[in-house]
């Protein structure tokens, strides 16, 4: 190999069955500067769900690929996504989580601002150029792009970036199959749970849908499936796993745990087995028998590109990830739930959730533990022999969920991006 | 006059911290009654906040902190083996209510988990619920309020807070 010619991260060679990811693509700085570079700040970043601001006058902080974000309803009803910072000097001008307010008010000097971002008020303002206002220096900053996908919200920090729906592409299939769940549409559950992964934020869209390592990572959850007699009829994991372009890849497949929408364990009792034969009923009705029976029983572990995963296992949970440090990410947990559903419906939602999922789950944290534990393997990743992922199951055989295409989908559209921008800032 | 209660409340939840300390978990998990809760909410919430309609971190009834406890002690229990060194310490206790069965009492905690050369810690309120029962005193509710903005760099509970 030519000494300048970059040194390569991800190695694909189809003939031979072979893929690999250097393990330097998990540890070194330089790699995660060009991430953010050619990959969070040219993607579209999910924000987060109109359910979340679901009044006129709403808003909540958010952080989004290091931006410190406001997301607004505002008093006509519009949502907007605007850059956390006064337009005077700085300061942020919404210091509170969430909330509802007519006016964000900077504390610093008093500019005062509606929930669309206009100036409302500035102390002094007979002090500036005639320019002032017409040229909008007193308005808060818009994020360059902010789209809505059926009530999911993303920016994208590239003004010259396609559309979000061309962006979605394929992947939009299987959003709606998470979204058609109920016809009062989708809604975010109270409660987010925010954590932090000492480990490369790869790490955890290739654990997101991992089809297989459930058998050994999660041997101690299946063991209490078991256990509590949560299992339904015995129904084996069994699926496919599909590469959706872009980046985007789900792996979709049956499983032997109960699933609110809708497939029924003996934990739930015959009122439960009314409740679901209902939901299952109206799913016939709006969608058909075929993409019903989809929604109710198939599982989806969907990535859409780089960093927003969609699981609709047990539970729906939404999650993004950011990396901090090249093995240190924040993380981001929500449930989502259709936005009309009994009591009862919910309880057993949220307590799947919290069975499987999240900090506090019989899963998540082994999964944790999983990834740490890659990283601390990577204080190796520049020895000889030992820099390299097998990413390569599967290759060149009929899909199947517990295979590895979903993580090749994503790796090749991260290289794809990542590598020009890595070579230019190494050469430079 | 409830100086003598609040020492023996103490004394009950010192032995209560060592167990976890010690990871004698079948002895805690002995401690809670049939119908217990074992609780920490997401940090976001309201401290009263309902698991029912809320996400929480954990939201146990007897049933489910039984299976964390089976869980706890296997050896496929990957974020707990090796076993983390913990620490538990509580104070500030105030007795809130008192009748004749049932004690509600707040204390606060510092929670020390170590693993893997890092030292995480968990700080927050704890709001107990404890009955008197003829076997002793019994826990009908523990919740673990965290005074945190989310797990971080903690990243899990895997432990017993
Ligand atoms: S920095 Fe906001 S008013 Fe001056
Ligand atoms: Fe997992």
């Amino acid at each position: 190999m030519n000494a300048m010619e970059p040194r390569p991260l991800v190695v694909e060679d189809g003939p031979r069955a072979l893929f690999q990811v250097a393990r330097r693509a998990f540890t070194d700085d330089e790699v995660m500067s060009a991430e953010y570079d050619a990959v969070f700040n040219r993607c579209w970043l999910y924000l987060g769900h109109e359910s979340e601001v679901p009044k006129n006058g709403d808003f909540l902080r958010r952080m989004v690929a290091k931006r410190n974000l406001v997301f607004t309803r505002d008093q006509s009803g519009t949502l907007n996504a605007f850059f956390n910072t006064c337009p005077h000097r700085g300061a942020e001008v919404c210091r509170e989580a969430k909330g509802n307010t007519k006016t964000f008010v900077c504390f610093y000097h008093g500019w005062a601002f509606g929930t669309d971002g206009k100036a409302k008020m500035i102390p002094g303002g007979d002090r500036y150029g005639a320019d002032f206002k017409e040229q909008g220096r007193g308005n808060l900053v818009s994020v360059p792009r902010f789209d809505n996908y059926r009530g999911l919200c993303f920016v994208n920090f590239d003004p010259e970036a396609g559309s979000l729906v061309d962006y979605l592409g394929n992947a939009r299939e299987y959003l709606d199959l998470v979204i058609d769940q109920s016809d009062a549409g989708m809604t975010i559950v109270k409660g987010m749970q925010e954590y932090a992964i000492r480990a490369n934020w790869k790490l955890l869209v290739e654990n997101s849908n991992d089809g297989y390592h459930a058998a050994t990572t999660h041997a101690t959850y299946l063991d209490y499936l078991g256990n509590t007699h949560a299992k339904g009829e015995e129904v084996a994991l069994s699926g496919v796993g599909r590469d959706l372009g872009n980046g985007h890849a789900v792996v979709e497949y049956s499983s032997p745990w109960g699933r609110p929408v809708a497939r029924w364990i003996p934990k739930w009792g015959e009122e439960g087995k009314k409740e679901l034969d209902a939901i299952r009923a109206r799913l016939e009705e709006l969608h058909g028998r075929e993409k019903a029976e989809r929604i109710a029983f198939k599982n989806r572990n969907l990535l859409i590109f780089p960093n927003l995963v969609v699981n609709d296992i047990m539970a729906v949970t939404f999650r993004t990830f950011y990396p901090v440090a090249p093995d240190y990410m924040n993380v981001n947990g929500w449930a989502l739930a259709p936005a009309r559903e009994s009591e009862w419906a919910r309880q057993y939602r949220l307590d799947n959730f919290l069975e499987f999922l999240g900090p506090g789950g019989f899963a998540t944290p082994d999964d944790v533990e999983a990834l740490e534990s890659c990283q601390a393997g990577y204080q190796n990743s520049h020895e000889s022999g030992a820099e390299w992922n097998d990413i390569s199951k599967g290759m060149g055989l009929d899909p199947s969920y517990d295979d590895e295409i979903q993580m090749r989908a994503f790796w090749k559209e991260w290289n794809r991006r990542v590598a020009p921008t890595l070579a230019a800032e190494e050469t430079r | 006059m409830t100086l003598p209660l609040r020492l023996e409340m103490e004394d009950f939840l010192f032995e209560e911290a060592a167990l976890l300390d010690n990871w004698k978990l079948d002895q805690w998990l002995a401690l809670f009654t049939p119908d217990a809760e074992y609780q920490v909410p997401s940090t976001d919430l309201a401290k009263d906040a309902d698991p029912h309609d809320s996400l929480f971190y954990i939201a146990d009834d007897f049933e489910r902190l039984e299976q964390r406890v089976l869980r706890l002690k296997k050896r496929t229990m990957w974020s707990e083996q090796p076993r983390s060194k913990t620490r538990h310490l509580l104070s500030n206790v105030r007795i809130l209510e008192n009748d004749d069965a049932d004690i509600h009492l707040e204390a606060g905690f510092a929670v020390y988990r170590t693993k893997w050369g890092h030292t995480d810690l968990y700080v927050g309120a704890y709001d107990y619920l404890l009955r008197r029962t003829p076997e002793g005193m019994r826990i009908r509710r523990k919740r673990s309020v965290l005074d945190l903005d989310g797990l971080r760099p903690q990243g899990r509970v895997s432990i017993l807070l």
